[in-house]
Formats: structure tokens, C-alpha cells, sequence
């Protein structure tokens, strides 16, 4: 009896998370005037959605340059962030306390007060409406630093001493020896990385106003904001859908890295 | 040992070359926290005092924004409409995921789904969601409507009624985010010693007697993550109305960083805007903080 109603919760939760999903992907295969019923297999089975979005926005384009955001800001945080995180791990250096205090203290600054002052720098740099914009406020984090920072003191320190006495430079050292042994926290903060700009909206929204250089969200939100899916709601469905495949994908290969990634930064956070 | 000594040499030269490495690698951080952090925090309090547009010079005018935010009947709203946000937002939250976490802790087949299952809106883009919900929520035909017509339930204007709208906007959030807090508090269930339900089965317990002095006390860390992360993410509620109702009906989905967004990139108040900024930045402190001393002296 209690495994029952255990199951039938667990089952009724389930149904409130995948219907609207199913009833999403469904309306974009429906005519108009079909979209408002609640069946899952459309009556008329039709594409117009898809072919009014790829009409109208330059979706594909998007893609790319989300794509191209998102792996490059990633990347960033990876290689860099490592760096930061293993000279506070492992290395002796003046002003060493005193620069973990400045990551433990801006890890605790609001998003919304440096927003502007950001944006204004953008702007000073001339580089709005450009890759630069989107890339460079996200070439390093915090959080990111302090992540590797905590994983790599586990690494113990004879290791290292080897590798040296062998002649390895410290960058040998971090890329050759720490990477290898590494790869949880690498996945974690490569997932997180990836997800938080992959997602990101409002910091496009400000500094991207042409179409060809907008990020997926961005120009979902613009076409359905702005307008120009006139009010269809197939189209405006098939954009969200379209925009949500590419990460639905990556989650269902990796849902346990996901999982894991995103549960462990509210821990540490 | 002559090749050990050449190591342990080469080893003591490395240890002060060491010291130049740290430097370069750190230097990265170094550049990018006096350009991306201090310039843009000590730039925002020289806004506070400024009006500006950008495009023509800066205009000191002294504390006349801090006074105008004072008498901001919009900027007031905003903070409500906020506050309303969390007040819905963090007990339902907290409320079903816990339900969730002690569902998903009993020992079934099928657990690894269902935890898939109730993750899949945490990952995907607020964009997306805002826009399933925005049909969800149609007022004429959209899925719920049509669910309570076949229920035999008027019709609920979800988004075009004032006092509804932000409700209905806290519920989608909480659709959207509490796969996270789920996992969150399975996580601290599970690491809650056996023995301690064990001794209070002896004692003769009901489980409802354990869950709340066993349970509940033990899942305190949690809970203090849990209603500081939805706290910050309430505070940083922006997607949600920007896509579903632009601030509207009549201002009361208006969230304060739609709002800050809206002075500065429509109508390039920089220093206004910064000075919106600047004061909510306090406020999500104190209110911060305020939890953290509230959860900890109940505990």
C-alpha cells in the first residue's frame, strides 16, 4: 500500500514535469487551430512551424554563435581558472591570502551592480555587437577558481615535487599531471560553465543589438517578444523547441554529470 | 646518489622559479578582477552621483538620483512584486521538494528516471520554459483553462489579472527550479545517520514524530542552501516577465532587474539605472543576511 501511493506521487510528479514538454513538441507539429486541445499526437501532421522559423530568423546562425560563446568562454574558465586555482593550491607567493580573500569576496557581489558599469565598459572598448562582448566578462569565475582551488589541495604534493625534479615547468606540471587526475572538477565546472552562458540571456540582450551576431536565447526571445512570430503559436513553440534540442540532447547523454555538477555547486556555493 | 642530488638541486631551483610561475599564473585573474569587478564597482558609485547617457558628457548632479529613487513609485512596485515573487516562491519550493526527496528516498525501482525526469527544466533555458508557460497559461485556450473547462472550473485569467500575474509567474518559476532543490535535499536525507531513526524507533516513534524532530532539524544545512539560492534567484528575476508580460498588468509583474534593465538600455538613464542597482545591492544583502541569522538562531 505504501509503495503504491510512493508510486503513484512519484508517477503524478513525473506526468506534471514531461506532459507540457510532450504537449510543446506535439503543438509544433499541429495546424493553428489544433495547438488548443491537449492530445500528444497531432490530427494533421504538419512542418510550416519549423519552415516559419527557419524563414524568419537566421536560427542556424544563432546556433553557431552560441556554440561558439559558450565553448570559447568555457574553455577559458578551464584553462585559466585551473591556472588560478593550482598557483593558490600549490604554489608560494606573496599577496597569495590576500588575492583568496578578493575570490571569496567577489564570489559574494550581486550581478545587478556591476551590470551597467560593464555594459559601460563594453561600450568604452567599442566592442558592443561583437564576440568580444559576449566572451571576455566570462573569461574567468570566481566560483570556478575556487572549485579547482578546493579540488586541487587533495592532489598530493610529492607528486608534483616528482614531475619537477624530472624538470617539468609548473604549466607541465598543471596540464601533464594535475589535468589527468583532475577530470571531476574539470567536468563540473565545464558543465556549469557551459550552462550558464549557454543560457544566459540579459547580457546579450544589452550588448548584442544585430541579428546575425545574437545568441539562440537572445533571438528566441526577440522573435517571440518582438513580435514577428505574429502571434502564431506554432511558430513561436517550434523556436522554443528548437532552442531547448541541443541541451535536451547533451542532458540526456550526460544527465548524471549534470546532475551531479549542478547539485555540487549549491553545496559548495 | 649523484643523480638524486642533481634532482634535489634542480628541485631548490625550481622552488624559487616557483615564485615566478605563481605570479604569471595569477596574473590572469589579477587583470580580469581590476577590469571586470573593481573598475565596474567603483564606476557604478561614481554613477550614483551622475546623470549620463553615454553619449554626451557626464553631468554631476549629486545625490538627486538617491532622492528620486526615494519618491520611485515604480522602483517601490518593483520591490514588491519581487518580495510577493519570493514569498510564494520559497515555501512552495522548500515545501514540495522536500515531499519529492523523501518520495524519491525510499528505496524503488526507477529512482534514476524520475530524478532525470523532475531535473529536465532545471537545465533547459529559461526562454523555453517562459514560453511553454506562456501557452500554458492562455487565458482563451491554453492548457490549464482547458484542463479546469473539462473539470468543470471557470476560467482563471493567469497572467492578466494584477494580483495573479506574479503568483502565477512564482509558480512557473517553481516548476522550473525545484528539480534542483530536490536533488539538494535528497542529498541531505541521505546523509542522515540511520541510527538516529533506529533509537526512535525504540522509543516508539510515529513517523510523523520522526520526520519532524529527526528529519527536519537534520536537513537545517540544507535548507539555509536552499532559501539562500532561491532567495538570490528570485532577486535575479528578469527572463520570466521580460518574455510573459513585459512587467505587465499595469506594473505588477515588474521585477526590479526588468526594471533597472528597462532605465538603462530604453531609455539610457546610466546613472538612474546604476543607482537602482546600487541600492537593491544593499537591500539583497541585508535581506541575505537577515536569513541566515533567522534560520540559525531557530536552529
Amino acid at each position: 500500500m505504501k509503495k503504491f501511493s510512493v508510486y503513484f506521487l512519484l508517477t503524478l510528479g513525473a506526468i506534471v514535469f514531461l506532459y507540457p514538454f510532450l504537449w510543446m513538441i506535439a503543438g509544433t507539429f499541429k495546424p493553428e487551430i489544433e495547438i488548443a486541445n491537449l492530445n500528444l499526437i497531432p490530427q494533421h501532421f504538419i512542418l510550416q512551424s519549423y519552415k516559419n522559423v527557419f524563414l524568419k530568423i537566421p536560427i542556424l546562425r544563432s546556433f553557431f554563435n552560441s556554440v561558439f560563446v559558450s565553448v570559447s568562454v568555457t574553455l577559458s574558465v578551464l584553462f585559466l581558472g585551473s591556472m588560478v586555482g593550482y598557483a593558490l593550491a600549490h604554489l608560494e607567493f606573496a599577496g597569495k591570502n590576500l588575492i583568496f580573500g578578493i575570490i571569496l569576496l567577489t564570489m559574494m557581489v550581486p550581478f545587478q551592480i556591476t551590470l551597467i558599469p560593464n555594459y559601460i565598459l563594453m561600450v568604452k572598448f567599442h566592442i558592443t555587437d561583437t564576440y568580444l562582448s559576449l566572451i571576455l566578462p566570462g573569461m574567468l569565475s570566481a566560483f570556478g577558481i575556487l572549485l579547482f582551488t578546493q579540488f586541487f589541495k587533495g592532489i598530493p604534493k610529492d607528486l608534483l615535487d616528482a614531475a619537477r625534479i624530472d624538470g617539468c615547468s609548473e604549466f607541465t606540471v598543471l596540464y601533464k599531471i594535475v589535468w589527468p587526475l583532475s577530470k571531476p572538477v574539470l567536468i563540473t565546472v565545464g558543465i556549469l560553465t557551459f550552462m550558464a552562458n549557454w543560457n544566459s540571456v540579459l547580457w546579450p540582450l544589452i550588448v548584442i543589438r544585430q541579428r546575425a551576431l545574437m545568441t539562440m536565447p537572445q533571438l528566441v526571445t526577440i522573435f517571440v517578444v518582438g513580435g514577428q512570430a505574429e502571434g502564431q503559436l506554432g511558430t513561436k513553440l517550434a523556436a522554443a523547441t528548437l532552442l531547448a534540442v541541443p541541451v535536451v540532447l547533451l542532458y540526456s547523454f550526460f544527465q548524471r554529470y549534470f546532475i551531479e555538477s549542478m547539485a555540487s555547486s549549491g553545496m559548495k556555493g | 646518489m649523484p643523480t638524486n642530488f642533481n634532482g634535489m638541486k634542480k628541485l631548490g631551483k625550481n622552488r624559487k622559479k616557483n615564485n615566478k610561475a605563481a605570479y604569471w599564473m595569477v596574473s590572469p585573474y589579477i587583470i580580469y578582477f581590476l577590469i571586470f569587478m573593481a573598475y565596474p564597482l567603483i564606476f557604478s558609485v561614481v554613477l550614483v552621483f551622475n546623470k549620463w547617457d553615454i553619449v554626451s558628457p557626464m553631468h554631476w548632479i549629486g545625490l538627486k538620483n538617491i532622492i528620486r529613487l526615494f519618491h520611485d513609485q515604480l522602483f517601490f512596485q518593483s520591490l514588491i512584486n519581487t518580495g510577493i515573487f519570493l514569498i510564494i516562491h520559497i515555501p512552495l519550493q522548500i515545501f514540495l521538494a522536500l515531499i519529492f526527496a523523501v518520495l524519491l528516498n525510499e528505496k524503488i525501482a526507477g529512482r534514476l528516471f524520475f530524478r532525470a525526469v523532475y531535473f529536465m527544466p532545471v537545465v533547459i533555458s529559461g526562454v523555453v520554459i517562459t514560453i511553454l508557460w506562456q501557452q500554458l497559461y492562455s487565458e482563451q485556450n491554453g492548457v490549464l483553462n482547458m484542463i479546469l473547462f473539462h473539470l468543470g472550473l471557470p476560467k482563471i485569467p493567469w497572467l492578466r489579472s494584477p494580483s495573479l500575474a506574479m503568483p502565477s509567474i512564482a509558480l512557473m518559476a517553481t516548476w522550473k527550479n525545484v528539480g534542483l532543490y530536490i536533488i539538494l535535499f535528497l542529498a541531505g536525507l541521505q546523509s542522515i545517520p540511520k541510527y538516529l531513526y533506529e533509537v526512535a524507533d525504540i522509543d516508539g516513534a510515529t513517523g510523523f514524530d520522526k520526520f519532524i524532530r529527526i528529519t527536519i532539524p537534520m536537513l537545517n544545512p540544507t535548507m539555509i542552501l536552499v532559501v539562500i539560492l532561491s532567495t538570490l534567484g528570485g532577486f535575479s528575476l528578469f527572463i520570466e516577465p521580460y518574455v510573459l508580460t513585459g512587467g505587465g498588468p499595469m506594473g505588477h509583474t515588474m521585477s526590479t532587474v526588468l526594471y533597472i534593465y528597462k532605465e538603462a538600455m530604453l531609455f539610457g538613464r546610466m546613472g538612474y539605472a546604476a543607482s537602482l542597482a546600487f541600492v537593491y545591492t544593499l537591500i539583497i544583502f541585508a535581506v541575505v543576511l537577515i536569513q541566515r541569522k533567522v534560520i540559525e538562531q531557530e536552529s
